[in-house]
């Protein structure tokens, strides 16, 4: 008998370019980006962050409503979105709405979703993405017939998607890369491994030592990034769609990162379940904070272009959080109009009732 | 015209669908080479490829998922369930996601899916074949049901359902498969999603039915004639939405209804559609509305189905008692 546990396990170390310090470790992989991308990569993380800070402000003061904090996973949110073309086609999972907005997304509908508003999720064309996905493991199938449908379209793109750790353990998670591999789609599955699914930590998941190794089992390529290392994260994404639009397959990205906050604003409260000691350990790992070492090393980062975004940030999310406020407010002839090309009767006479009951 | 069976003219809806739109994509398990564990789609693969017409791993979900990332890259899928009795497995991806997608999206997406799956019981299937599930799925806002019980009736309504820019559950009754022979036109034709078709004309009793149920009440109606009493029967063919304007003229007629279908009583359609003609029609019913239905047990040991499945002297029976009410 053969014992194989060990030798799968060794076949996914941690991929990292930059240390804790901001060294680059891994020069091999050191990605190709321009002294203005490497600005821009930071510049979308800081905002990030403050807009992480400001949407628990709102959705506390009630002006915002369901809310999956962000904060610690910028890296691996930003890092993969930096990766990808416009004309990609994501699949987010609830906690992802920052590549949306990175794609294109305006603020103000980002905000509508939270608030519960049909217009945040009618996105601009351009936006090639579905809205957060709630039932965790849907996006992952769902992802496998987008990539299936750009591979029979011949268009040189993929279909990437996001889950978390808890995800994995999903049947659809997976039966979505499974599928792709048998059909070789074009697919990057990423996994954010932030050690927790609400208060259950990633050890109860599953006894797998790496979710990456889950690819074996669909047969396709699979790499554990450090998610807490931007350039890491985005060299990642980059190999795996420059290997899915050649017509190599699926690859599945695990991210080794953190949530600084709670689950959810819905009344988690994550001192339940983690300690201060690892709260401390993640933070030590902050992907901004060694980003921000590294663009000082090389003079792309001062000060001065950090406090230029924060503001830039807080006025666009003033201005976006009361854009969001002025939508009209939806009416239910709204609701019953987005429900099928042609109104069956009884939904014609459901509406005929509402527009009198609206028209009062 | 040609004679077919139903099965048959499923595949033709097919066939004439895949030439007509070369967006529409036809796949699940066994559907290619083997074309289909019924014969549903033999001939398809061959005819238009591996790139329209092709096999899945072995599951539901990931078929369902399939199908609504397909519709995002602008495809018509035309996915297939073995046996609706799985549909267990898929509920999310037809109830939690396509049903749903136009809505959520604010109408910015569609999904223009025909999801076809045999079912019904008197062929003696192994466990969870058989289920008549309908009613499952009619609950959900967003889905059509369509359930043809005659060949010409298939394929009208199969090629409908592939051109609806909206889902639709496409039921198909194991037992009328290749049970009889009917008239089918060669060419593309519609039978119109969420219309009833009155089979038999009668003035004394309304039985309404679906599925292999309409053969039934065919039947039962001819065993009434014999004793004076006439029996209007409608297929309803579409069990969501439901064609109220058809069911209340007859209703306002006969003034008697019996609602006939081969799921459990508190499963199927009948309990939603009877709420439905009571509160429209109360003034014109001369006596309650009774239902014809199966048990509600598990569906039946396959050696069990003739003592459990309602049959034409159910309905007899339920229509004697609305008539001596």
């Amino acid at each position: 008998m053969k014992q194989v546990l060990e030798n799968i396990e060794n076949q996914f170390e941690m991929f990292q370019v930059l240390d804790e310090n901001g060294k680059v470790v891994n020069k091999n992989d050191l990605p190709d980006l321009s002294d203005d991308e490497l600005k821009e990569l930071m510049r979308r993380m800081v905002y990030t962050r403050i807009l992480d800070q400001r949407s628990i402000a709102l959705n506390r003061q009630g002006r915002l409503g369901f809310y999956a904090p962000t904060a610690g996973q910028e890296a691996s949110q930003l890092g993969s979105q930096f990766a990808l073309e416009q004309d990609d086609f994501i699949l987010p999972g609830y906690r992802d709405v920052p590549q949306l907005i990175w794609q294109g997304l305006p603020l103000y509908q980002a905000f509508l979703f939270s608030k519960g508003h049909f217009h945040g999720n009618q996105y601009p064309d351009e936006v090639r993405a579905l809205s957060p996905q709630i039932i965790i493991g849907a996006q992952y199938v769902q992802t496998a017939g987008v990539a299936l449908g750009l591979k029979k379209r011949g268009k040189k793109n993929v279909a990437i998607t996001y889950t978390g750790d808890g995800g994995t353990s999903q049947g659809d998670f997976y039966e979505g890369i499974n599928n792709a591999g048998a059909y070789k789609a074009p697919a990057i599955f990423v996994v954010q491994n932030n050690r927790f699914a609400i208060s259950v930590p990633v050890e109860k998941q599953t006894n797998a030592k790496t979710l990456a190794q889950k690819a074996v089992a669909a047969g396709i390529e699979g790499i554990q990034v450090d998610g807490m290392d931007v350039l890491a994260v985005y060299a990642a994404t980059k190999f795996a769609r420059e290997r899915a639009v050649a017509g190599e397959g699926p690859t599945l990205i695990e991210t080794l990162t953190y949530r600084f906050g709670p689950h959810t604003m819905s009344g988690d409260d994550p001192t339940r379940y983690r300690t201060e000691e690892l709260d401390k350990e993640w933070e030590q790992k902050d992907p901004l904070v060694r980003f921000r070492k590294y663009l000082e090393g090389k003079k792309l980062w001062s000060e001065e272009d950090e406090n230029k975004v924060i503001e830039e940030a807080k006025e666009d999310i003033k201005k976006a959080i009361k854009q969001a406020e002025q939508q009209p407010k939806q009416k239910v002839t709204d609701l019953i109009n987005h429900m099928y090309e042609e109104l069956p009767t009884h939904l014609q006479e459901q509406k005929e009732i509402y527009e009198a009951k609206e028209s009062k | 015209m040609a004679q077919m069976t139903m099965i048959q003219a499923i595949t033709d809806a097919m066939r004439v669908e895949l030439k007509n739109d070369e967006n529409v994509l036809v796949f699940g398990e066994d559907v290619g080479q083997n074309g289909g564990v019924f014969r549903a789609t033999e001939g398809l693969q061959d005819e238009f490829g591996e790139d329209r017409v092709f096999d899945t791993p072995l599951a539901e979900s990931g078929i369902g998922g399939l199908a609504i990332g397909l519709a995002m890259e602008g495809f018509r899928p035309v996915p297939e369930i073995q046996f609706f009795g799985f549909v267990y497995e898929v509920m999310d991806s037809i109830s939690g996601q396509m049903a749903r997608l136009r809505y959520r999206s604010g109408g910015h997406y569609n999904a223009p899916i025909t999801v076809r799956a045999p079912f019904g019981g008197g062929v003696h299937t192994p466990e969870l074949h058989a289920d008549s599930l309908e009613g499952l799925i009619a609950q959900q806002p967003g889905v059509k049901v369509v359930i043809p019980s005659t060949p010409y009736e298939a394929k009208g309504l199969l090629i409908s359902a592939i051109r609806d820019n909206d889902p639709v559950v496409f039921l198909e009754h194991m037992k009328l498969y290749r049970s009889f022979r009917g008239e089918v036109p060669e060419d593309a034709y519609t039978v119109e999603i969420g219309k009833a078709d009155v089979k038999r004309e009668g003035s004394d009793v309304t039985l309404l039915a679906y599925g292999a149920m309409v053969h039934s009440s065919l039947k039962a109606a001819e065993e009434l004639e014999k004793d004076g009493i006439s029996a209007e029967v409608i297929d309803l063919r579409t069990v969501s939405p439901v064609d109220y304007e058809t069911i209340l003229k007859s209703v306002k007629k006969t003034n008697r209804v019996v609602f006939v279908q081969e799921a459990q009583r508190q499963a199927g359609i009948a309990g939603q559609v009877i709420s439905e003609v009571q509160e429209r029609a109360i003034l014109h019913l001369e006596a309650p509305i009774l239902r014809v239905t199966a048990p509600d047990t598990v569906y039946a040991f396959s050696d069990a189905e003739e003592v459990w499945l309602p049959d034409h002297k159910d309905i007899v029976e339920r229509v004697n008692e609305v008539i001596n009410f």
